[in-house]
């Protein structure tokens, strides 16, 4: 249990005026785009809530029944109450439908309200499209940086350097403007000197970028480290985390994100690009009262604003929405459909008009071909499956492994030295090898390109026949010199890519696996591709290929084993089906390709499965102990309500609080020496039958209130849960009402209750807690962290894993 | 409020910045070329909006070598649709017949691109960077002596702090007359911000709690 969340509200003694100072001073100043939970701020002015969601039908002007600041928000690192949440808002939104018919005033309030939700889809697209570009054209132009600067205007990298050069066409690929780092300081690029000059610039420049991300996560924003979509996961099932979706993390997280892709090591993009979109999301709905307001609400535009995340990331709307749908997003209502949608598209349009790529593509390695390809080829697409599964589960369990020893062990306590020496390990065995040096999105595009006559990267060296080519179209040719010294290039980046991604993935800067998974699955795709062509050439008369693949004939693309491998790993590692194979299909632009795509997704997803039953991010979640209840999994054992509920056996009985007996003092006396988050309200001791549930949080700043602001409210002041309150001698000081603040509306089970229906329960509505009954009386109380332990108890995980409240 | 408020004047220009250069209709070009980075910091009094040069749209057409030709590549200013063969590659080396075949081979592309976009975006992205390395500066080297020891600030700088003394920190600023001043609530919005860094950090770095 997080001591911090006890500490926040607790009372030091019961008369010290000074403590309460601090929890009395309670402002919920809302107009400030603020993650601060609203305790420790100074006092402001009530915010006007349109209805509690508890009192709205209420019309005594008691002081305490209009909502207090502070009451019906979430201490950090607590879970949400999702039925609270939307209950609340449907309130609210009955309200204006009901005032709408007063005034033209009030007219005007209801439609833009309902329109609220889409404006914000637009500010959010427009503003994660945005940052995107910015990410784009930064990290490019200092990728570039570590190898030389450009002449003509020190912004332009390499490719835009040589735009302007007029340049014939033998030497088509020489760029006279464009100076390495040797050509500079030296003056000439030759020679073993300007080697050895040209790498350690290159070492340098990547250690000054990675030292540069790891003190700014450090110094301003430690949350904006690693990918960010398992917390994001865990925020979307109704955790909260303050500031992780805040306005310093997002900016933190944009610039270290460049500085860390620029760095040369091995992570990608994409799940940052998420992270930030999110931030997004959730700064920009602080400027509509609907969506502050409600966490329940925020959390759909969050969903949205992931969504437009991927869009941008990989061009891919239709794949963003339905990767927000798959991985991200935990209760994904149809309205939020097509919201995401706008969202996306949005987003991707104004990345569109940034143009980054400089040719009207969101993604560096848009691919455009559209060869044939035959199903005896489905075979090697197969095993290429396997191979991402396989890859998959040893990164997995691999980088958990390495993970656990950061968290456990004194690895953990030098975050800037273990950055610093993954980076210079990286750059050290990243420039001898071409493929290995140049950015991992320039290598997929490298691999996922179809050899064109005019291709004259290694790759392509083919041994070509001028005189029988007609046109575009190239048939299968012998490899030339090139391609053999391109493959064992390419075998050697296989290794380094499978080894260094464990170490880089998780450390103290953000960093996305995408990428990297795709690099490693596309060198395995592109090798069996070119050995299968050579196969093909060389051995045109054997019986599988005699039928489909004459001589002369253009039968294998490697391009597309690199696609169908790219797909495989990424498939293999964080178990994605539907939104793996759309986006693949949405970047290269080709319906042909989805049998090949889809086979070797499924059988690398089969193959992970069987050796590790979870994908990536969530064993991070496990790893973590954060509080996600997976939807996905069945639970299957006999066990009862009554095995999980508290108090055991063995322990002390239920603390409840009686309705209209007990007194302020010894409500606080309860509430400080407990950590309970709520306490159920009961009729009498005696009786134990059940009349609501108030939550901690509130009960504290009820009192606080109560103690400051209204008269004759003292330590024997009797608290009443009623409506009507008992009648008292006229020389007792005055009841406390606090009906306001109490939920008449708990869930409850029997004991009986099988564990199945009680986890489906709690995944359904996404509960925080629920009272079991016995016959009608009150018998214990089962919260979210009780069902995880249990959970993990019965499949013998360490059931002490479960850390947040 | 210092540490918010320069966040928020950064975004909203940012934005429109871009918005600009994306809404804008591009121009034909005048001159620009080389000069490009001069527009952008003394910009032209005739527009507002001239964004894109000559030599930013292009329909580039290279040509591998034929019988005897050796390779060639074209480049030309030519719109999209215009962007094929037959329109870029002037003058035509092969005769009339051969036109055909030649240009089989040929590849065609249409580039485009906006310096300006591309100045802009880098040179607000080292704006930005230069910014927090000053501000990350001034936090750790000019900030400890500026502010004086005080017995209530003093609890701030102590690594095991407890939420006791943190809420008595709190107290002074809060009893008596609200400390109304810009300076002042920007102090206090800084302190604020600073707690709240040391929160995280100790959440991610010294207990690994979270991001492992």
């Amino acid at each position: 249990m997080d001591p911090k969340g006890y500490r926040r509200g607790s009372f030091q003694s019961a008369t010290s005026d000074e403590d309460m100072l601090e929890v009395a001073g309670a402002s919920v100043d809302f107009s400030m785009a603020d993650d601060d939970p609203p305790l420790d701020r100074e006092m402001g002015g009530f915010s006007s809530y349109n209805g509690g969601g508890m009192n709205g039908t209420s019309t005594m002007m008691d002081f305490l029944e209009e909502p207090l600041p502070g009451v019906g928000t979430y201490e950090d690192f607590n879970t949400i109450d999702w039925v609270r949440e939307k209950s609340r808002d449907r309130d609210r939104h009955r309200e204006i439908t009901n005032r709408s018919k007063e005034s033209t005033w009030a007219l005007l309030h209801s439609v833009s309200d309902a329109f609220s939700g889409w404006l914000l889809m637009l500010l959010i697209g427009l503003l994660a499209g945005s940052l995107a570009g910015l990410i784009d054209i930064s990290a490019h132009w200092m990728t570039d940086l570590k190898e030389g600067v450009c002449l003509a205007g020190f912004w332009f990298n390499h490719e835009h350097c040589c735009w302007k050069s007029n340049t014939t066409f033998t030497d088509r690929d020489k760029c006279p403007e464009w100076k390495s780092w040797s050509q500079l300081i030296l003056g000439h690029g030759e020679g073993a000197f300007a080697y050895i000059l040209n790498y350690l610039m290159y070492v340098i420049w990547a250690l000054m970028f990675s030292l540069l991300a790891v003190l700014l996560v450090k110094g301003f924003a430690p949350y904006a480290c690693g990918s960010g979509i398992p917390e994001i996961k865990t925020i979307l099932s109704g955790f909260i985390i303050r500031g992780y979706l805040g306005k310093w993390t997002l900016v933190i997280k944009t610039i270290t994100l460049v500085l860390a892709v620029s760095s040369g090591l091995s992570l990608g993009k994409e799940g940052p690009l998420v992270h930030v979109a999110c931030c997004c999301g959730n700064i920009l709905c602080h400027l509509f009262t609907k969506y502050r307001k409600n966490e329940a609400k925020r959390r759909e535009v969050l969903s949205a604003a992931a969504a437009a995340g991927v869009s941008v990331a990989f061009g891919a709307p239709i794949g963003g929405v339905l990767f927000s749908l798959e991985e991200v997003s935990y209760y994904f209502p149809l309205k939020t459909l097509w919201r995401s949608f706008f969202a996306a598209l949005v987003a991707a349009f104004t990345l569109r008009s940034i143009n980054p790529f400089g040719n009207s593509r969101l993604v560096l390695f848009y691919v455009e071909f559209h060869m044939p390809w035959h199903l005896l080829e489905l075979v090697p697409f197969i095993l290429l499956g396997i191979f991402g599964g396989l890859w998959g589960a040893f990164f997995i369990r691999s980088n958990i492994a390495w993970c656990r020893r950061r968290k456990t062990t004194r690895l953990g306590r030098y975050p800037v030295l273990e950055v610093l020496v993954v980076t210079a390990i990286t750059a050290v065995l990243a420039f001898p090898n071409e493929y290995t040096r140049m950015s991992t999105s320039e290598l997929i595009s490298e691999l996922f390109n179809d050899c064109g006559i005019l291709d004259s990267s290694k790759l392509c060296e083919y041994v070509n026949d001028f005189n029988s080519t007609k046109g575009d179209d190239l048939p299968d040719r012998a490899a030339g010199p090139g391609v053999y010294t391109a493959m064992w290039q390419l075998a050697l980046a296989l290794i380094m890519k499978v080894f260094i991604t464990i170490f880089t993935f998780g450390m103290k800067v953000p960093s996305g696996l995408f990428i990297p998974s795709m690099a490693v699955g596309a060198i395995a795709g592109r090798l069996l591709g070119v050995a299968m062509e050579q196969l093909a050439f060389y051995h045109h008369d054997w019986a599988i290929f005699s039928g489909w693949c004459s001589q002369g004939a253009d039968c294998i693309t490697p391009g597309l084993y690199a696609m169908v491998g790219a797909a495989a790993c990424l498939g293999g590692v964080t178990r994605m089906t539907v939104s793996l194979v759309v986006i693949m299909f949405e970047l290269t632009g080709g319906l042909e390709y989805i049998v090949p795509l889809m086979a070797a997704a499924m059988t690398s997803k089969w193959v992970a499965d069987a050796v590790g039953r979870e994908g990536i991010y969530d064993a991070h979640i496990r790893l973590n102990g954060y509080p996600f209840l997976e939807a996905k999994e069945e639970f299957s054992h006999k066990t009862r309500a009554m095995d999980v509920m508290r108090p055991r056996k063995n322990d002390p009985p239920l603390t409840v609080i009686t309705q209209d007996t007990m007194t302020v003092e010894d409500v606080e006396a309860i509430v400080s020496s407990t950590t309970y988050s709520g306490y159920p309200v009961v009729v009498s001791r005696a009786s134990q039958r059940l009349v609501g549930f108030v939550l901690r949080r509130d009960l504290i700043i009820s009192i606080e209130n109560a103690r400051k602001k209204q008269d004759g409210i003292v330590s024997t002041s009797i608290i009443c849960f009623t409506d009507y309150c008992p009648p008292l001698p006229p020389s007792s000081p005055s009841v406390l009402k606090l009906r306001s603040i109490l939920d008449l509306s708990p869930f409850t089970v029997t004991d009986e209750t099988p564990m199945e229906i009680v986890v489906d329960i709690f995944r359904k509505l996404g509960l925080r807690q629920c009272l079991v009954t016995h016959n009608g009386k009150l018998l214990g109380i089962i919260t979210k962290k009780d069902v995880l332990k249990h959970i993990a108890q019965m499949a013998n995980q360490d059931p002490e894993s479960i850390l947040f409240n | 409020m210092f540490a918010q408020s320069s966040r928020n004047s950064v975004s909203p220009v940012l934005l429109l910045v871009l918005l600009g250069c994306v809404l804008c209709p591009p121009a034909q070009a005048s001159k620009v070329g080389d000069m490009s980075y001069v527009w952008a910091v003394f910009p032209p009094s005739h527009g507002s909006c001239a964004l894109q040069s000559s030599e930013d749209i292009r329909c580039k057409c290279i040509c591998p070598p034929y019988r005897n030709i050796s390779g060639h590549i074209y480049n030309k200013n030519v719109s999209q649709k215009d962007c094929n063969c037959l329109h870029v590659v002037e003058p035509m080396p092969v005769p009339g017949n051969d036109v055909e075949a030649y240009c089989l081979l040929c590849e065609c592309k249409y580039e485009e691109r906006s310096t300006t976009t591309i100045k802009v975006i880098i040179i607000i992205y080292l704006s930005v960077v230069g910014a927090l390395l000053l501000y990350m500066a001034f936090l750790v080297l000019v900030d400890p002596l500026i502010r004086k020891p005080d017995p209530y600030t003093q609890p701030l700088h102590n690594e095991e702090d407890s939420e006791d003394t943190r809420s008595l920190a709190a107290v002074p600023t809060l009893a008596g007359a609200r400390a109304n001043t810009v300076l002042e609530r920007v102090e206090g919005a800084q302190q604020r911000w600073k707690r709240q860094v040391q929160e995280q950090r100790k959440t991610v770095f010294d207990r690994h709690k979270m991001l492992s």
